[in-house]
């Protein structure tokens, strides 16, 4: 029997497979800096996804050249005055990562959407790269 | 203060209690915690999870919180390059004051859920004088 949980399993060993893998060769800094990122093939496109939680979509800024994306913003955590704080984990700070993706792309056509906290970047390919079929007379 | 460069922190796993019957991972959420003289505030990072999937209960002194996430949209996309990993979210902290029950608040923004407890009456501070 199909099981939901056997797919989220499934999915996390595709995703962990994939972990820094060769496909950006090297145009792209590696693991370690913010925000951490994943690349998926969809259709002909790419999604990038990207986790920012506790990030307002007014402090995040994307923008595309060529073939390279990039994503910068801050992160502002502020607590109530005169509380005792028990446990401080979340990090506050400022990011500036670019993205630089093996293949031509439509800049003019990417489409971002923002919600809880993720961030996903919907990538066409740009029709000049598209594959061709070539017909044989 | 000035201002620092935001570094990735790294999903830490839920080390299990018992095994589960589904091989799945379960993550703990990035937390935040502090308290005033009348509430004490949780705030968890759950990218991805929307607050109709979020589970909160107190019992026995036991504040758990459960996000489940939507991994649907996932269905028809094959990673190509990967720096994280998803999952359901789990995490439980043992309260050191007594908790109003019927008070607890919760709101989500951006992936991010703040829990207030109020502190129940007798678990306030009481000022001591010294005579």
């Amino acid at each position: 029997m199909y099981h939901p949980l056997d797919a989220l399993f499934d999915l996390q060993r595709a995703l962990d497979a994939r972990l820094d893998s060769d496909w950006l060769r090297g145009t792209t800094a590696g693991t370690g800096a913010f925000p951490p990122i994943n690349v998926f093939q969809q259709g002909d496109g790419l999604v990038a996804i990207f986790e920012v939680p506790g990030i307002n979509r007014t402090d995040l800024e994307i923008q595309a050249k060529d073939n390279a994306i990039r994503i910068t913003g801050k992160r502002a955590i502020t607590y109530p005055e005169g509380v005792s704080v028990h446990r401080r984990e979340r990090r506050t700070g400022s990011f500036d990562r670019t993205l630089t993706v093996p293949m031509q792309i439509d800049a003019n056509g990417i489409r971002a959407e923002y919600r809880d906290g993720v961030l996903a970047l919907f990538i066409p390919r740009a029709e000049s790269d598209k594959p061709r079929t070539i017909r044989i007379n | 203060m000035s201002p620092q460069e935001l570094q990735v922190q790294q999903k830490r796993e839920v080390e299990k209690q018992q095994e589960s019957t589904v091989p799945a991972r379960t993550f703990m959420p990035t937390t935040d915690i502090y308290e005033t003289e009348s509430a004490l505030t949780v705030v968890l990072e759950m990218p991805g999870v929307d607050k109709s999937n979020v589970d909160i209960s107190v019992e026995a002194g036991i504040l758990t919180i459960e996000g489940r996430l939507d991994f649907s949209k996932y269905q028809d996309m094959q990673p190509v390059y990967t720096e994280y990993n998803i999952g359901h979210y789990r995490r439980s902290f043992s309260l050191s004051s007594k908790i109003d029950q019927s008070k607890i608040g919760a709101e989500m923004a951006d992936g991010v859920l703040t829990i207030t407890l109020a502190k129940a009456e007798e678990a306030k501070p009481r000022r001591i004088r010294v005579g």
